[in-house]
């Protein structure tokens, strides 16, 4: 009844291939961009910003990222928080070195040094695949952790091994360090999480994303067919860890503000990263985002349920947690493989039907 | 969907906030995860002393308080996130025993006017209080154990020339006392040997192959949670000496000694503060807090080294507190004024005596220039057979001349970092 393609015409060729081709699609997303630029920016609070808001954007980005790699060209990667921290670090370096050049480029290149980064790790990746390629990505997380551990050019010589991020202002307004207003760092990462996700799904739907999903089904007859799997493999590295390295600065940089490596992107943030694509669906741009936000609120919500509504002990909850979510990730993957995408794919299919089935 | 979550957190948040009228500690606890076992005992002493005001004493000048506990696993982010949903509740000090969430929280708390107290961890050039305003590390900080450490080693004979090994978690924690070693060995002519141990420290097979095939002559550990026991035990798997090997006072509790059995006979700990359960205080707490079912946790953690660190912690907040109803002559104290109590607080022994803990630690003034106090060290020892540690040295003082220059250093490039005039 709402949703439906019926008197929905395209008279040329790019209102054809457009992104959201039914026009309630295209409505509600500039509904859902709408609010989030022009009215949670009111409402923001330093508690809903650091607690919600700065995590679920900025995991959005690295999901999108991983989801680029795995999702859409099928190599496995357990690389993602090392990813991260060469982005933050890359970061840190960036803004201590040349503290007049803006915050927002310094994000960029971050990103671009992560990507060359990636590349270098994905090259055996033209050798190897599935699990074997999982343990080299593996290898990478453990190599670089161990590395901003070691070299202590990485964190200026400061005696306690940390980065700290100094103060940076955008059109004179600071979204890095203690005195920032909860909206300016909301909005500063509202924009690359939504550039992100546009670059990404145009990326996905072109021929390089086409590349990308042949390598994935089958790369053999993709080879046949034309496809250059080194150019695929590495680009689809490449794209990916740029994702995942802008992730990683904005995380030190306007989340965190002070970074040790070994605890912040450790193995344990390349799984947490991982569970979002596999929750929220491999293969989708709407999942990266569904998936970061499952595991970003769901902790918070069951924390608010257990210890403030219900009064139970904090480590009972902290426990419960862990089961739940546990127990999610099997449920996901027997009941619904394709994850929190697929869920909303079949509504759409339902509700184009909705009233009369049949 | 993300903003309705959004919303209802907000919403849940707000149905489950009581009015304030009362003095709100909270207190950001890990019961979970490879720290536990330091977090549990430490949690506990900490409300316990605050059930115990409440019920004896009706609170802090008539006023009762409340501990609000947040789990943070020992994990920065979760820190952040138990910081951000604590501080609207009136929160008066934070103490996040984690040197990691410190170092998150210390331009926070600057920021939103919190005073932070980080008793014997955290940054250590934090007790230049010209430079950080808001932060406090008294009775004794990292810099402090390091010297203790190396003057209880000269106080057993001469050092020059010896081999010590530094075996220390690879974090900001760990990573603190390298600097004043590296000073102190210059100074007094001990070659250091530094072993780093990676998070969480249950593998450390390598580490002490290297100590076996080195042979230092004294080790002196910075670790804390699996990482203590299994230490101890790697250790007794050697046979290294075991009065040769001190640990700082996060590597000083039942939980590091008790697994490793006989063979931590004789491990030594730094302290800066007393041991046991012997003191009228802890009657009280049967009394008051046990006896009535109002015990922290399991409740079976008293009179534990932690648990008695978390009443130390506890007693310090309150004294801090009363120091600050008499500053500024009103009960509902706010953290802007709990600040002003931290930075004029005078503990003597007449006060400790009348509190129940004769003895329990040193006495000490702090004041706006100086947030650390004055850094006595003592040494305490385990008893494997009678399960228990005790004071085997006096509270003693450590090598400031060496320490001040690196506080001043450091927080000098702090101040510069981040355009702090210093100042009082």
């Amino acid at each position: 009844m709402f949703y439906r393609e019926a008197g929905d015409f395209s008279t040329t060729y790019p209102q054809d291939s457009q992104t959201f081709p039914i026009k309630f699609d295209r409505y509600r997303y500039y509904v859902v961009l709408a609010v989030a630029v022009l009215v949670m920016p009111f409402v923001m609070t330093d508690y809903l910003v650091n607690s919600i808001f700065l995590p679920f954007l900025i995991y959005a980005i690295a999901a999108i990222g991983l989801n680029i790699l795995t999702g859409y060209c099928g190599q496995v990667s357990l690389g993602t928080g090392g990813f991260m921290a060469v982005g933050a670090y890359a970061c840190y370096k960036l803004m201590t070195a040349f503290p007049d050049v803006n915050i927002f480029f310094h994000v960029i290149l971050a990103g671009g040094i992560t990507a060359l980064v990636g590349t270098a790790f994905g090259l055996p990746s033209l050798r190897i695949k599935g699990f074997y390629l999982a343990v080299a990505t593996l290898a990478a997380q453990f190599f670089l952790v161990w590395l901003f551990n070691k070299v202590s050019w990485f964190y200026n010589y400061s005696a306690s091994g940390q980065i700290n991020a100094p103060e940076r202002t955008v059109f004179g307004i600071e979204v890095t360090g203690p005195n920032t207003e909860a909206w300016a760092t909301y909005l500063f990462c509202l924009v690359f999480t939504v550039g992100a996700a546009i670059l990404a799904r145009n990326l996905t739907r072109g021929s390089i994303g086409r590349e990308w999903m042949a390598i994935r089904d089958m790369d053999i007859a993709a080879e046949i067919i034309g496809v250059n799997p080194l150019r695929a493999k590495l680009t689809a590295f490449a794209v990916s860890s740029f994702f995942v390295g802008v992730s990683g600065a904005l995380f030190f940089a306007v989340y965190l503000g002070a970074v040790e490596v070994g605890e912040v992107f450790g193995i344990t943030k390349s799984f947490l990263v991982l569970f979002m694509i596999i929750i929220g669906g491999l293969g989708s741009i709407f999942g990266s985002f569904a998936g970061a936000a499952f595991l970003v609120v769901l902790p918070v919500v069951l924390k608010i349920v257990g210890v403030d509504l219900m009064g139970w002990p904090t480590d009972i909850v902290a426990h419960f947690q862990l089961v739940i979510v546990g127990g999610l990730i099997i449920m996901f993957l027997i009941l619904e493989p394709h994850g929190l995408a697929q869920l909303w794919r079949v509504a759409k299919e339902k509700l184009r039907l909705w009233p009369f089935p049949h | 969907m993300k903003y309705k979550l959004g919303t209802y957190a907000v919403a849940a948040m707000m149905v489950a906030s009581p009015v304030m009228a009362d003095l709100v500690f909270p207190s950001l606890s890990y019961r979970t995860g490879p720290y536990a076992a330091g977090g549990i005992p430490f949690a506990d002493g900490y409300a316990d002393y605050f059930t115990l005001l409440n019920e004896r004493d009706g609170g802090i000048g008539g006023v009762a308080t409340r501990v609000l506990e947040c789990e943070t696993g020992y994990n920065t982010e979760k820190g952040v996130e138990c910081y951000e949903s604590t501080k609207g509740e009136g929160s008066l000090v934070y103490q996040p025993l984690s040197t990691g969430i410190t170092y998150q929280l210390i331009p926070k708390t600057t920021a939103d006017g919190i005073p932070m107290h980080t008793m014997g961890y955290g940054r250590t050039s934090a007790a230049n209080g010209e430079v950080f305003s808001h932060t406090f590390n008294y009775p004794a900080n990292y810099w402090n154990g390091a010297s203790g450490a190396i003057n209880y080693l000269m106080s057993q004979g001469d050092i020059a020339g010896k081999k010590i090994a530094l075996v220390y978690h690879n974090s900001a924690y760990g990573k603190e006392p390298i600097r004043t070693l590296e000073e102190l060995s210059e100074k007094h002519g001990f070659e250091l040997m530094l072993v780093a141990v990676d998070h969480p420290g249950q593998e450390q097979k390598s580490q002490w192959l290297q100590i076996r095939r080195e042979r230092p002559d004294n080790v002196i550990m910075y670790g804390w949670g699996v990482m203590n026991q299994v230490a101890i035990q790697e250790a007794a798997n050697i046979r290294y000496p075991m009065e040769n090997f001190i640990g700082i006072w996060w590597s000083g509790s039942e939980n590091d000694v008790l697994p490793a059995g006989d063979a931590a006979n004789g491990y030594k700990a730094l302290t800066f503060h007393g041991v046991g359960s012997d003191f009228p205080v802890f009657d009280d707490i049967q009394k008051y807090v046990v006896d009535a079912g109002k015990a922290a946790g399991a409740g079976d953690q008293i009179g534990t080294v932690l648990y008695n660190r978390g009443l130390y912690a506890a007693m310090l907040a309150a004294e801090a507190a009363k120091t600050a109803q008499d500053i500024h002559g009103e009960a509902e104290i706010t953290p802007a004024m709990m600040r002003d109590g931290m930075e004029a607080l005078e503990i003597t022994e007449a006060k400790m005596t009348e509190l129940g803990l004769p003895g329990f630690g040193p006495s000490f003034n702090v004041s706006c220039e100086n947030h650390g106090g004055p850094g006595l060290i003592g040494m305490t020892q385990w008893d494997a057979s009678a399960g228990t540690w005790s004071l085997i040295s006096e509270f003693s003082a450590t090598d400031m001349d060496v320490i001040q220059p690196l506080i001043d250093e450091d927080s000098a490039s702090y101040a510069s970092e981040n355009n702090i005039e210093a100042g009082c």
